[in-house]
């Protein structure tokens, strides 16, 4: 329980830094890399909580496939690469407000709900078992959830083709 | 470990994500929050399928990912249109639909 705790608070502390240069800093590309960093967190954490199998996905589809499909939106639209201002809006003040306020709200209202909930000894659970619900119980989602990939790959194609 | 550990850390990074929505004026910055937002709740939805003892938490997060992925693939494609319409992807010039 001990290591466990260490390593959460190690994977929290950088996740949060992560986070915090992700929406402060002012180079498009460290940013997409700051991205990287909190999703590899994210994969720790689910490993940390016996999901391996969401871990590995998490690592092949975020840090594999999204954060190299946002470089590319860097790229495409030559957003300014290297060091340069000039990326937030004058909201700042108002958005740090409202976040604080999130922040507040949520963690009273779960410090209220969970106190001192503990998560206890976790079971591991197999992949097949997540096959099992996934292609069981939920295989209607499933099947709608293959749908909007189709119809978000053709409407990305549509919208990106050049006439 | 508390259960309390992983939602509030979830939130931190929910209500970063929420900042950087309102605070970036680069599409592409604000996508990147998007997925902040979502690996946020990603980190719940695993937090309460262990508390809870079961896989129901996996599967969603699971269609999460997945919905994530269809999400920042038709946004790219919207900021691209929008770059190749404007030459410019700042979200503050985007006022024209403004009555």
């Amino acid at each position: 329980m001990v290591a466990q705790n260490i390593v959460f608070g190690i994977l929290a502390v950088v996740m949060v830094a992560a986070a915090f240069r992700l929406v402060t800093t002012q180079n498009v590309v460290r940013a997409a890399l700051f991205l990287a960093v909190v999703l590899a967190g994210a994969a720790g954490l689910y490993i940390l909580l016996a999901a391996e199998f969401v871990a590995w996905v998490q690592v092949l589809v975020y840090i594999g496939a999204v954060v190299v499909l946002l470089l590319f939106g860097v790229m495409l639209t030559r957003a300014p690469i290297g060091r340069e201002g000039d990326l937030d809006n004058d909201q700042r003040l108002l958005g740090a407000l409202v976040a604080l306020f999130l922040l507040g709200a949520l963690g009273a209202v779960l410090l209220d709900a969970f106190g001192d909930q503990k998560v206890g000894t976790i079971n591991i659970r197999r992949t097949a078992e997540v096959s099992d619900s996934l292609f069981g119980t939920y295989v209607i989602p499933f099947e709608v959830v293959s749908i909007l990939l189709l119809a978000a790959l053709v409407g990305a194609v549509a919208l990106a083709r050049r006439d | 470990m508390y259960l309390n550990q992983f939602l509030l850390l979830a939130a931190i990074l929910f209500c970063l994500g929420v900042y950087g929505v309102l605070a970036r004026k680069n599409a592409v910055l604000v996508l990147m929050s998007i997925e902040l937002m979502l690996n946020a709740v990603n980190i719940n939805l695993i937090a309460f399928g262990a508390f809870r003892d079961n896989v129901i938490g996996q599967v969603f997060s699971l269609f999460v990912i997945a919905i994530a992925a269809a999400e920042v693939g038709v946004g790219l494609a919207i900021v691209l249109l929008i770059f190749r319409n404007r030459a410019d992807i700042d979200l503050d010039e985007l006022a024209q639909m403004k009555g």
